[in-house]
């Protein structure tokens, strides 16, 4: 398939709410997943014959269990609140991406199917029928939403959009009609253990010239361990941590907080992925199942404490959802044999689990981390909230922690930091475009389209305040301006992790015959005084 | 009893019948179905006081709303805040004999309706002109502000202009349907519009958009208290399905612990 022909929308100085360009969006969508890629999930390999009856009936299953999907179809007023909210309208002016059209698609499906109104009064309600144009529209404009949930906090009842487009997905999977990127990448999680590919040998290599770089580089002799029974942490971290700029420095910087703090940690082979793309695809059996991985390499390996490193959903995943899903967390019922099976070997002197940016700031608030700030003073930092951690996440259990801590890292480690405009970071952060499933060249349009928000907030303080470094804690993210940074006539190498400014400040002085004797002594009371803090 | 009378008696029987069968199913419907995961929206509240502040302040303040869009937020808030006082002015004729001298108070009330009716034509001045909203709204977004305004025009009418009907009347009309005690009501064509429009609207409300006044309360993304670390969420069908070790995992790959 050719690519199509489109412009790379121009910066302006302020967001203007675009006119409605109708249908200019209007296509195939992504590739469809083949017979090979839906077949593991359970999905059938085409549009089965009867799909509009299995369709219906799988939207009434999934209202039924989840009761967002139910009163979100319900609540909606049409406001128009939420209208110019969505970084791929501002950026596409279609107006199918506006969030309550996006829904609408579903909705007036909904109504004609599920409600009085729309059964007998179709036309007044604005109930449309379920056939082959709508299924396509569906497919089409629920893969230009990266569920990123901006509209749902403008919005007066709370809709989010990412519920209906993640219901939307499922019943897409379910009548046959998958995205190859998505399930793709599942089917590689699921049985390999990383969104890669990556086996367990080609893991272990990867680690091992890591380490060889990085004590040449840096001269201490920085571990990146893999299964390691009876450490203290697993490290679960998305797979792009291991190969690719900028992420690998990302990872070095774990490595080096680790290194020094001086305690062990592992990676695990079995689940050496954080992201979870069945959150994108909606389905909570698929999700649970990656899920489940993680739960089993914790209890294989022992470990007292599940960390997870630079990822937008896979924070969300893990810090909303693993508790519910395979019980890596806390509070589990007594009579809760499942979850209390590993929440009793879970140190629960730690939140569980524990976002490594979390770890890093409770280390320099207790002064065990020294750094030269100047290493970064050629850098002017700014930092690019990623919706997931934003809108769905919290750290450091203070409210509005996941906004705190991670600028608190930065500034403790660069000496030139500073925000974008109010309205486009911490809660109300526009989408990097790329989120939710999107991260493939097959929809290269909308990301493009759908980044010029963000670009626009960046250009203005590139211009104003000379900003050079763009800091992000999420794997899509980083990939994502890499891609689209240049086209907005960026540098694509000022796309950093927020572990890359650590690494690059950190001073490694741990004396390493000091290590093993410290860590037994220390251990206790370092756990007490992060319990501490996470309580207050 | 006059025939007119009669078909509005029954009318609002039945229309009162539909209201509350129809909203008791609704509200059930929405606290039966489980809710699998945490879903809160940043500003996240920490504690389950803080959740519950939150909701308090979308419902009367309509916070998310006028982060968003401040003249959707007074536009809505006008109407909103107005149509509840002059509710509660209201009640005035629906309760049997002398009322209580807190109604003295209450009187200046019957000027929200103004508060209501402009309120009502701005989000309609809206929907008309923004093409944004234009486009999202179907027949049925327009229809229901207009019956809104002509209940609020015909109830301004009777109060502010010439055009009084028989409070008397309407009183023991009124007040009659509570305690069973029928009688006549007044015939003027701007009370039984008033009144006429004002029971479709109690009966369409379980089969319409308004049905977000049940639903803001059961939005997870608003509800819900942040705490997903620290507490175990889980949904019966879920801790079913754990139960039963059958998360379908035989139709998926990978083996299960």
């Amino acid at each position: 398939m050719a690519a199509k022909e489109f412009d790379i929308p121009e910066l302006p100085t302020y967001i203007e709410i675009p006119e409605l360009t109708p249908d200019v969006m209007k296509g195939e969508g992504p590739f469809k997943a083949v017979d090979e890629f839906q077949k593991p999930l359970g999905f059938p390999g085409g549009k089965v014959d009867n799909w509009k009856e299995v369709a219906i009936e799988k939207m009434g299953d999934l209202k039924s269990k989840y009761r967002s999907v139910q009163v979100f179809l319900d609540s909606c007023v049409k406001c128009g609140a939420c209208t110019d909210k969505c970084h791929y309208f501002l950026g596409s002016s279609d107006p199918k991406n506006m969030p309550v059209a996006r829904q609408d698609l579903f909705r007036s499906v909904y109504r004609r199917y599920f409600t009085f109104a729309g059964k007998h009064f179709p036309k007044l309600v604005g109930a449309k029928d379920l056939d082959d144009e709508m299924v396509d529209d569906w497919y089409n404009y629920f893969h230009q939403c990266s569920q990123c949930r901006r509209c749902s906090v403008f919005c007066p009842y709370g809709i989010d959009t990412a519920e209906i487009s993640m219901a939307a997905r499922e019943v897409l999977d379910t009548i046959g009609l998958g995205q190859k990127y998505c399930n793709q990448i599942l089917g590689k999680a699921l049985t390999i253990g990383n969104n890669l590919g990556l086996p367990e040998p080609a893991l272990r290599d990867t680690l091992l010239d890591l380490e060889e770089e990085v004590e040449e580089d840096f001269g201490a002799p920085v571990k990146f361990p893999l299964d390691i029974k009876g450490s203290e942490i697993l490290l679960i971290t998305p797979s792009a941590d291991f190969f690719a700029e900028p992420h690998i420095d990302g990872l070095i910087g774990y490595g080096k907080v680790f290194y020094q703090d001086g305690v062990s940690w592992t990676l695990s082979s079995y689940a050496s992925e954080g992201a979870n793309f069945g959150m994108f695809i909606g389905s909570y059996d698929i999700m649970r199942k990656a899920a489940l991985r993680i739960r089993k390499a914790a209890l294989d390996l022992e470990v007292s404490r599940v960390m997870v490193g630079e990822c937008g959903h896979a924070w969300r995943v893990a810090y909303s959802f693993w508790n519910t899903l395979s019980g890596v967390g806390a509070g589990a019922q007594s009579g809760d044999e499942y979850a209390l099976k590993l929440q009793n070997q879970l140190d629960d002197r730690y939140p569980q689990p524990q976002h490594i940016i979390e770890y890093t700031y409770d280390l320099i608030q207790r002064g065990k981390l020294n750094f030269d700030k100047s290493e970064n003073d050629e850098r002017t930092v700014t930092f690019h909230d990623s919706c997931n951690v934003a809108r769905a996440t919290n750290m450091g259990g203070i409210e509005g922690g996941q906004f705190i801590l991670p600028r608190e890292v930065i500034k403790a480690v660069c000496n030139n930091y500073v925000d974008m405009e109010r309205s486009t970071i911490k809660e109300a952060t526009f989408c990097c475009g790329g989120g939710g499933g999107l991260l493939t060249d097959d929809l290269m349009e909308i990301r493009i389209k759908g980044a010029m928000p963000r670009m626009q907030a960046l250009k203005q303080v590139e211009t104003n305040e000379g900003v050079n470094t763009l800091a992000a804690i999420c794997a899509i993210c980083k990939s994502q301006f890499s891609k689209v940074l240049p086209k907005f006539d960026f540098d694509p190498y000022m796309i950093v992790s927020v572990h890359q400014l650590v690494s690059a400040a950190i001073i490694l002085d741990k004396p390493q015959e000091a290590i093993q004797m410290s860590e037994s002594q220390t251990e206790a009371t370092d756990a007490v005084e992060a319990k501490e803090a996470e309580t207050e | 009893m006059s025939l007119i009378s009669i078909i509005f008696t029954a009318l609002f029987y039945i229309s009162l019948f539909i209201f509350i069968v129809g909203m008791g199913r609704k509200i059930r419907q929405f606290w039966i179905t489980p809710v699998p995961l945490k879903i809160p929206i940043a500003p996240t509240p920490l504690t389950q006081t803080g959740a519950i502040f939150k909701m308090i302040r979308e419902v009367t303040l309509f916070e998310s709303l006028f982060r968003s869009n401040k003249w959707i937020w007074l536009f809505g808030f006008l109407f909103h805040f107005g149509l509840l006082l002059v509710l509660v002015r209201h009640l005035r004729y629906f309760i049997p004999g002398d009322l209580p001298e807190v109604f003295l108070l209450i009187q200046p009330f019957k000027y929200a309706a103004f508060a209501m009716i402009i309120g009502l034509a701005g989000l309609l001045a809206r929907r008309i002109f923004v093409p944004r909203i234009r486009y999202i709204s179907a027949p049925s977004d327009y229809l229901m502000l207009l019956m809104l305004i002509v209940i609020g025009v015909s109830g301004a009418i009777m109060t502010f202009t010439s055009n009084h009907t028989d409070v008397m009347m309407v009183k023991a009309f009124a007040s009659g349907l509570i305690v069973f005690d029928w009688t006549n009501l007044p015939t003027e064509i701007n009370f039984l519009l008033h009144l006429f429009l004002v029971l479709v609207l109690l009966a369409i409300f379980p089969i319409s958009k308004l049905l977000h006044v049940p639903g803001i309360f059961f939005s997870p993304t608003l509800n819900q208290v942040d705490n997903a670390r620290k507490k175990r969420h889980i949904s019966s069908w879920a801790l079913k399905q754990e139960k039963e070790n059958t998360v379908k995992l035989e139709q998926t790959i990978g083996k299960d612990e």
